[in-house]
């Protein structure tokens, strides 16, 4: 493939998805979920431990214009080696209807547990990057977005 | 009618990470939309995109409805030797879209 993603192809379908019924008209209110799900969806996933912070990074923008395409990215300092590696990073979203947003799951050869996807954001919220390490341990990483147009209705 | 971008550096140094990006166009319906006559959109997402290097698994992402249309991916890889990365998305129909990128490793 030539160019790949250019920021101009990027921008392109992101436009192409606002025009093609990625805006939320009819959403309900009520869709919009609890901060309380993400909450229990957050501990059945470390089951109950509590997770540290630090080595984690979320990167959020802090105002989103458009909740439809907010851009994430979440990297975690950790050698990557068979024996001390990131499995899994989890992003959990307070005030979308299902408060799971992505599971990244990493190997020893991803060199890096780092990933950036675009998630959708309903309403202005926290976000929050959860990651399960090879030992066993958890690390977490919050950020608030302020959200001008909601990426589901709000 | 799902048409696959992706960037990989076509050379690296052995051990070098590399970055990889992938995009793919999709409506990713929530299920949560409605139409204009007022009649949800059901939902239909790519729920799973799977990253081989050198025959082996090595990233996978579980996509939920809080993705964006077109999903975008990026993450990274560490170059060992020459092969291809192939990716792999499937939706919640069952299709899945295949594609191929290969890269030269120099020692």
């Amino acid at each position: 493939m030539d160019k790949g993603l250019t920021r101009r192809r990027t921008l392109a379908s992101g436009a192409a998805a606002l025009a093609t019924g990625a805006v939320f008209p009819g959403l309900a209110e009520a869709a919009v979920g609890a901060p309380a799900a993400a909450e229990a969806a957050m501990k059945k996933f470390t089951g109950g431990k509590t997770p540290a912070k630090g080595a984690i990074k979320l990167t959020l923008p802090q105002i989103a214009e458009n909740g439809n395409t907010v851009p994430l990215s979440v990297s975690v300092e950790s050698p990557m080696t068979p024996a001390s590696y990131v499995q899994e990073i989890r992003v959990f979203v307070t005030r979308n209807p299902l408060p799971v947003a992505v599971t990244f799951l990493f190997t020893p050869e991803s060199g890096k547990a780092s990933a950036a996807t675009h998630i959708r954001l309903a309403a202005t919220q926290d976000v929050s990057a959860v990651a399960r390490m090879s030992d066993g341990t958890f690390l977490i990483d919050t950020r608030n977005c302020k959200v001008t147009i909601g990426g589901c209705g709000g | 009618m799902t048409i696959p971008r992706f960037r990989v550096p076509a050379t690296a140094k052995r051990g070098d990470i590399i970055p990889i990006k992938t995009l793919i166009q999709h409506p990713m319906d929530s299920g949560f939309l409605k139409d204009k006559s007022g009649k949800i959109i059901p939902r239909m997402i790519i729920n799973d995109f799977e990253c081989k290097y050198l025959g082996k698994v090595i990233f996978t992402a579980k996509l939920e409805p809080s993705i964006s249309a077109n999903p975008f991916i990026e993450f990274f890889a560490r170059a060992e030797s020459d092969g291809d990365f192939e990716f792999t998305w499937i939706d919640d129909k069952g299709t899945v879209t295949k594609a191929k990128a290969p890269i030269k490793v120099t020692a």
